[in-house]
This record gives structure tokens, sequence and C-alpha cells, in this order.
């Protein structure tokens, strides 16, 4: 059971880290609980519909289905946080205002929850489709049901309690500056998942390495420990990542910054107002 | 006009970008190395390759469940479904041990690439 329910923490940790930030940039809106609700529900539909379809998957674009799908996934996410992150960093500054004025309670709506939904969805679909193929693997291995559930139960509940602490944390910021605090983290975000996709296509000879190992942090900070790996969900850590990843990282992040800064009305500081 | 160690400004990293990504294809001849899955082993478990070469890795699971195929060393992994067949490029690599490991049966799917 222990193994199991590492393997599904690690996959789970992922995706409540992106759910926690989307949680926390969606603050203040009635009904975002529904919202990120029916995306981890969507997302987990997905995950089973991919791992059922794995074969298929695998299989497509000549044995590159995976990494397409991957990277499609990845860059889909990154487009959506991006709309997510202009729009706020154009409203972003009145409704903090708002918020300090009458309260969190403030109906804010009308923001672009699709967007998040849709972010929250694919990453529950990443992280979730390995560990249905993870566990179907272990039932047919000889696991019990109590070996598969109970890990599974355990993982799930160690990951959403990491992600639940990342939330209460974030809550901390004061709230002029949460808005902009969050959306540089959707930032940071987006461009680690383009450093991942990019990855990807590495991966299945579609883009160049531009040097496969650009560095190595490994001995300092493992991808694979704990922090490492939030901080690879988070801000898209890489230990050992090939050049065209750090590219994409860069090149992401700051079309965002930019988009941020040219459609952001009161520019993309934090609010001046006293 | 060597770009194999990518400058760190911006503006030079999109020109070696461009430049690169013309040359992507060229990839004169890549090394095939194939590691069939049975059991939940990997077959071989040391597998050779030539060093400074981008290779292709194709993995062949013939057992009836999934196995990701993992590498911290190589940072790669890639599902492997039930019996099929997937293929991973990697490197071109520094001589060295490269370990890997299936990510779904730990305890008994481990192989190291060599580079020499």
């Amino acid at each position: 059971m222990a193994g199991i329910s590492v393997l599904v923490f690690r996959e789970v940790l992922e995706a409540a880290l992106i759910v926690s930030v989307v949680f926390a940039a969606t603050r203040g809106v009635p009904g975002r609980g529904r919202w990120i609700g029916a995306g981890i529900l969507a997302g987990v539909l997905g995950a089973i519909g991919v791992a059922l379809s794995a074969g298929l998957i695998a299989d497509a674009a000549a044995g590159m289905g995976q990494e397409l799908f991957n990277a499609s996934v990845l860059f889909a996410a990154v487009v959506m946080i991006a709309w997510h992150a202009i729009w706020m960093a154009t409203h972003g500054r009145e409704l903090a205002m708002q918020m300090q004025t009458i309260g969190s309670e403030v109906s804010v709506g009308q923001r672009p929850l699709a967007a998040l939904l849709v972010v929250v969805a694919l990453a529950v679909l990443r992280e979730g489709s390995e560990i249905v193929l993870f566990l179907f693997a272990q039932a047919a291995g000889g696991s019990g049901v109590i070996d598969v559930a109970g890990g599974l139960a355990l993982g799930i509940a160690g990951g959403a309690a990491t992600g639940l602490a990342l939330y209460l944390g974030l809550l901390r910021i004061p709230i002029r500056h949460f808005f902009t605090a969050t959306n540089w983290l959707l930032l940071l975000l987006a461009a680690g998942m383009a450093s991942q996709a990019a990855r990807f296509l590495v991966q299945a000879d579609l883009l160049p390495s531009l040097g496969p190992r650009l560095w190595d942090t490994s001995t300092v900070l493992s991808d694979h420990s704990v922090l490492g790996q939030t901080l690879h969900a988070l801000i898209g850590y890489d230990a050992r990542p090939a050049g065209v990843q750090v590219l994409f990282y860069i090149v992401t992040g700051a079309l965002i910054a930019i988009g941020m800064r040219v459609w952001g009305k009161p520019g993309r500081g934090a609010p001046r107002a006293a | 006009m060597s770009l194999k160690s990518v400058p760190r400004p911006l503006s030079a990293l999109v020109l070696g970008f461009v430049f690169l990504l013309g040359a992507t294809s060229v990839a004169a001849q890549d090394a095939e190395v194939k590691i069939v899955i049975r059991e939940h082993k990997f077959e071989p478990e040391e597998v050779s390759v030539p060093a400074g070469k981008k290779i292709k890795l194709v993995i062949d699971n013939q057992d009836a469940t999934a196995e990701e195929f993992e590498s911290y060393e190589l940072n790669r992994e890639k599902v492997v479904p039930p019996k099929s067949q997937i293929s991973i490029f990697v490197g071109p690599l520094k001589p060295g041990r490269y370990p890997f490991f299936g990510d779904f049966h730990k305890d008994t799917a481990k192989g190291v690439l060599i580079a020499k």
C-alpha cells in the first residue's frame, strides 16, 4: 500500500498545487467552488478516458502520439493561463480595491472562469491518467483491493493536504498585493508548462534540444524530492533542462509579462493606492 | 557558427533557436537501441550506446500491463502501454552511466544506459 500511495501522492501533488493556485487566483468569485469542482470532475473522467485509450494515443503520430498529446495539453493550459493572467492584470487592481473596501464577499462576476476550469481539468487529466494506468497495472499484478484503494486514498489525501497548505499560505498575502502575487504565480506556472511541453517535443525528436543538458542541479535539489517536485509543478523547476526548455520558459514568461503590461491598464506593479 | 553551447542573452537564444530549428532534421544517423520489457524487467538491463550521438530507444513492452519508462538522469518519462512498442529520443550523451527504471514496477524494472 505504501508504494502505491507514494506514486499516487506524487501525481496528485502536481495537480493539487495547480488547483490551489487557481483557487487562490479566483478568490472572491461567487460559485468558484462549483467551477473548480467541475474542472476536477472533467479531469478525472478525462484521465480515465486517456488511460483507456493509452494504446491508441501511443501508436498515433508514428509512435509519438503521447508526446504530442502531452505537449498539446500543456500548451492549451498555457494559453488559458495567459488569457486569465492578462485579464486579471487589467482588472485585478479594481478587484483588490473592491475587496478591501466591501470585504471579500464582494461579487465580482464575469471573470474568465471557464479558462481556469480548463486549466484545472487538464492538470487533473494529465496526472490522473498516469494514476489510472498505474492502478490498472497494480491490480493486474495481484495487488489486493485494499492495497489499491488504500494507497489511492492515502495518496490523494496527502496531495490534497499539500495543496490546501499552499492555499492557506497564499491567503496570508495582504489583499492589496494578492492578485499581483497570484498573477505572477500563474505566469511562472505557464512558463513551467511551456518548458515541459518543449521537453516532450525534444523527446519525440520534433524540436532540437539546444543542448540536451544545459545544467545539472540534481545534487542540490532533485526534481524528485517533494520540494523539487513542488517547485517543478509551481514554477517549472527542472534539475536537468534541455536548452530549448529554458528558451520556451523565458519566451512564454516574457510574452505573458508583456501582455500584462500592454493590456493591463494600471500596469503590472502592485497597486499604489493607499 | 557553433551554437552548441546556448548563449544566455534572450536575443541570442532566439537566434540560435531559429538556426537549430532548421538543423534538427539533419541528425545524420541516429543510433537505435531496443529494450524489451518482460515480466516487469528490462532485457537487457545494461545497454551500451555511443556517446555524442542522438539515440532512439525503442521500448517493447511484452507484458499485459502498462509500464512507465523513466530516467532521472536522462530527464525522460513515457508510458509504455501493454503489448506495444514506443520510441523515445535521448542525447547526444556524454560518456557515463544513465540509470533508468519502470515507474510502475520499481522493484524489478531497473536498467542502465552506458554511453561510451
